[in-house]
């Protein structure tokens, strides 16, 4: 059995569409705290790549990542244009650099097709699916197999 | 307030209580002979069991209350308190401690273990009294009979199975039962705690005839009368054969806020009465009942005593007219007639725990979320006034206005405020010491060596998610320290120590951290082993040249144990490592020192609130830094003349002819690739926690600032060289600098085998 055919329940979802590069995204509303412009973070030493540091979120220090960098894609040069989705990831808010928020997407358990069979492992990890909406291919993204190293290293 | 929550304070009540209990039992272990310090400790006691009773906690009540018998044979000096004695005492206090929390939280004890102390407390209470063979039985059977008055009890007699039922036996064949004379006066407080003298009244009149009078002579005219006090005051005389524990048992929560007196009517006393206050018929009979009694000798037989006893009260009491007393008072006299010699100590203990009650400090009890609410909220207030001054600051060149001072005002006044509300978190370790006290105790016991254990300055404050978070290592320390530290009792006198090894417990501030020391006399850390087990275990290479310092450091790797057998106790491989990253996650440090043959000392210093400290907010690399200000020994701008190189990448600088090496922060934590020019910078003399100095560079001081601690583990994970992050009065966040990991990344441990270590542990 599939992740999709567990989680999916028969009812319709919202999901947020983003774009990084010239590829879309997207991920469950469910988990979207909030979206906000980008501000520059506190680099942190000792880090990976993708992850570009810390900001304050209203009191709480909350971690940044480059979510093109994390998947493997080219690293992002922030610039006030871009936005970051304020997601909860298991227990932890983190921060996702994207360019842009560009949908808010209804979509029903049929409107999901499932991921096509490729070679990357690194991709079937983090794809749980794909969409057409209107000629485009938005793949559905889920987060807690991105960040799985955040709650082992914290163990 | 429902059920729970009156049971959840029961029980937190409990938790002072046992605390009470047991420190009381350590200073009679001390030698402490104090009265005060018996009545104490008998009070803890009672009220757990007075408690338990309430809420039905039958195992609690009946074993507390063994427990309390036999420590009033101590209060009443009939029971040496030896160390034997203690021994056996403390041991109860801790399976009291164990039914307690079953009670609380369900789960179960060692049946045995307390079956085995109920019988040596009895043991203890009948050393020289027949032992009534019911005794086993009786607390169970009857357990709301054999909760009277704490302090009342002072006739040490073993309760319930005998006396007064038997004594009413007697009685029916005479067809006669005694008759009492109380005197009740409430206080206001009785009202006020929702006690209502016409129940306890009524209850009284179900024990049997009964005639009341209402005094009413204080009763002010009306419009001087306060109506929140008390005015009436009621002279009873109960005839009744259930005996003068049922009596007291209607009064069991009222007693404390009222005056009350309870004699055995005779001849005196009812001389005392007028006609106009008591119309009563003195019954003959009763008293050629206790006519026969008093010439029995007492302490012989314990009903003998016992009635006696309350024999002598009433007639002390009807001689002295020591009508106004309250009924601790006239229980005392009564044992001063009966035992002259305890007079003076009891009287005087009798009025010690009058003041004490009445000089204990208010306290309220507040949900723990309430005061962290309240401590998130200051600091995110210091964090506004913060961003507040800078833009201020910013916007107004002229550096005098009425603005500037308000705001330095308003500065002054989060600190303070800041400062309050953090000492409202503030508590002593003492809980966390009394509760290593149990475990030397049963690790002692386990390993059949003989432990000493000392603490000192246990009321040093400090932050109570510190104290919550200290108990588990410090239990670790403490079994290690017992279990591998201390040699067992033999080879203590073979080596010429004292049998009993000393393992002393020391907290104190300094320097605005709280420092807590473990110290044995035990055979120190054997270097040797340590140092063969560490190459076996490929911690160090075969032919490392090591420090002793070094090698007792060792001991705080992941899976390193030296014990030869793994016991139950310790040598687990999970010891010190824990212990070192519990420390570290508290913001402590954590250092060993060792001689061999005389004992190791763990050193732990640990920050005294986990929410906010002094730093200096420094520039490295572009970034800005937080350097804790306790780290920081002094700051200098180095002179070209003063840098030395060292070998092939290392500097030193001379401060004052002393060779200190300089490391570079930029480039400890990657913030850049090349050494900065150290002349262009300025260094901060730091001292670390592992001994010795050194001068980290930085760029350049911005300042000097309080800062509020915010977790960077709550939303990502530990970073290697950072301890925590901030909130500047800009908005940003600044990281604050590890210097402990910085210092020892500099000796040429990289940071990140640190953390590869611990997320291996």
């Amino acid at each position: 059995m599939t992740y999709l055919a567990k989680n999916l329940t028969n009812g319709g979802r919202e999901l947020i569409a983003f774009r990084i590069g010239d590829q879309e995204f997207c991920v469950n509303i469910m988990s979207v705290r909030e979206i906000r412009g980008w501000t520059p973070a506190t680099a942190m030493p000792h880090t990976p790549s993708y992850m570009l540091g810390v900001i304050n979120l209203r009191g709480a220090v909350l971690p940044i990542i480059d979510l093109s960098a994390r998947l493997g894609m080219r690293p992002t040069e922030p610039t006030v244009r871009h936005v970051i989705i304020v997601a909860q990831v298991r227990d932890k808010v983190v921060g996702l650099l994207v360019e842009a928020v560009s949908d808010i997407l209804t979509v029903t358990d049929d409107n999901i097709q499932p991921t096509p069979d490729i070679s990357n492992d690194f991709e079937r990890a983090y794809a749980r699916g794909v969409l057409a909406i209107e000629g485009r291919m938005i793949c559905l993204i889920e987060l807690e197999a991105i960040f799985s190293h955040l709650e082992s290293e914290a163990a | 307030m429902d059920m729970n929550e009156i049971k959840e304070i029961f029980f937190q009540e409990c938790e002072e209580q046992l605390a009470e209990l047991e420190s009381g039992l350590l200073r009679l272990n001390d030698g402490d002979r104090d009265p005060e310090t018996v009545n104490a400790v008998f009070r803890a006691v009672h009220s757990i069991k007075g408690g338990a009773g309430a809420f039905g906690l039958d195992d609690l009540v009946s074993f507390a209350h063994v427990f309390e018998t036999t420590l009033d044979c101590v209060r009443s000096n009939k029971l040496e308190p030896t160390a034997e004695v203690l021994k056996v005492m403390l041991k109860s206090a801790d399976v009291l401690a164990d039914l307690t929390n079953v009670a609380r939280d369900g789960g179960s004890v060692d049946q045995a273990r307390s079956k085995q102390l109920i019988r040596e407390l009895e043991a203890l209470a009948n050393g020289e009294a027949p032992p009534p063979a019911a005794v086993v039985e009786a607390p169970a059977a009857k357990p709301a009979a054999a909760a009277p008055a704490p302090v009342v009890n002072d006739e040490g007699f073993v309760p319930v199975a005998f006396s007064f039922d038997d004594f009413g036996g007697e009685e029916d064949v005479l067809i006669v039962h005694p008759t009492y004379e109380i005197s009740f006066k409430p206080k206001a407080d009785l009202y006020s705690k929702g006690n209502e003298a016409t129940l306890l009244l009524r209850d009284l009149s179900r024990l049997g005839e009964m005639s009341i009078h209402c005094n009413m002579e204080a009763l002010p005219s009306l419009e001087q009368m306060d109506p929140e006090s008390a005015y009436f005051s009621w002279k009873i005389s109960v005839k009744t054969d259930k005996g003068e524990d049922a009596i007291r048992s209607v009064f069991e929560f009222a007693e404390w806020d009222c005056d009350l007196e309870i004699s055995l009517a005779d001849e005196g006393t009812a001389a005392e009465m007028t006609d106009e206050e008591l119309p009563m018929q003195p019954v003959p009979f009763d008293l050629s009942v206790l006519d026969d009694e008093p010439d029995a000798p007492v302490g012989v037989v314990e009903e003998e005593e016992r009635l006696a006893a309350v024999h002598e009260s009433a007639a002390t009491v009807a001689a002295a007219e020591v009508a106004s007393n309250v009924v601790q008072l006239a229980s005392t006299a009564s044992r001063a007639a009966a035992e002259p010699k305890a007079a003076a100590p009891a009287a005087a203990a009798a009025q010690n725990t009058a003041q004490a009650a009445s000089a204990a400090a208010p306290t309220i009890r507040v949900d723990l979320d309430r005061v962290d609410r309240l401590i998130n909220l200051v600091g995110e207030l210091v964090i506004n006034q913060a961003m507040l001054s800078q833009s201020v600051i910013e916007n107004d060149n002229n550096g005098t206005s009425s603005i500037n001072m308000g705001l330095e005002e308003l500065q002054q006044l989060t600190r303070e405020i800041q400062d309050s509300v953090m000492a409202i978190r503030a508590q002593p370790v003492k809980p966390v010491f009394q509760r290593m006290a149990r475990t030397v105790r049963e690790i002692a016991d386990i390993t059949g060596k003989s432990v000493r254990l000392i603490t000192e300055g246990e009321n040093t404050e400090v932050d109570k998610t510190v104290i919550d978070k200290l108990a588990e290592p410090l239990t670790h320390m403490i079994r290690n320290a017992v279990d591998h530290g201390l040699e067992m009792p033999e080879k203590r006198v073979a080596l010429g120590k004292n049998p009993e090894g000393t393992v002393r417990l020391t907290a104190k501030h300094r320097s605005g951290r709280i420092v807590i020391e473990l110290a044995d006399d035990g055979q120190g850390i054997n270097r040797e082993k340590v140092r063969q087990k560490a190459i076996d275990n490929d911690l160090i290479a075969a032919d490392a040249n090591l420090s002793d310092e070094e090698i007792d450091n060792l001991i705080f790797h992941a899976g390193f144990s030296t014990a030869d057998k793994v016991s139950d106790l310790s040598g687990r491989g999970v010891g010190m490592d824990v212990v070192k990253r519990s420390i570290q996650a508290l913001g402590g440090r954590i250092n060993i020192s060792s001689k061999p043959g005389h004992g190791s000392v763990f050193t732990m210093s640990l920050p005294l609130t986990l929410a906010v400290l002094d730093g200096m907010v420094v520039t490295v690399a572009g970034q800005t830094l937080v350097v804790p200000l306790t780290a920081i020994v002094e700051t200098l701008q180095p002179e070209a003349s003063a840098i030395h190189s060292f070998g092939a990448s290392q500097r030193l600088i001379s401060i004052r002819n002393s060779f200190c090496p300089l490391v570079d922060v930029g480039r400890i934590l990657n913030f850049r690739s090349t050494q900065a020019n150290p002349v262009e910078g300025v260094a901060l003399l730091v001292e670390s926690e592992g001994g010795g100095q050194r001068a980290l560079m930085v760029d350049a001081i911005q300042g000097q600032r309080q800062v509020v601690i915010k977790s960077l583990e709550a939303n990502y994970t530990h970073v290697p060289g950072i301890a925590a992050a901030t909130i500047l009065g800009d908005g940003r966040v600044a990281l604050i600098l590890d210097v402990d990991a910085v210092v020892s990344a500099s000796r040429g441990q990289p940071l990140k085998l640190e953390t590869s270590l611990a997320a291996a542990g």
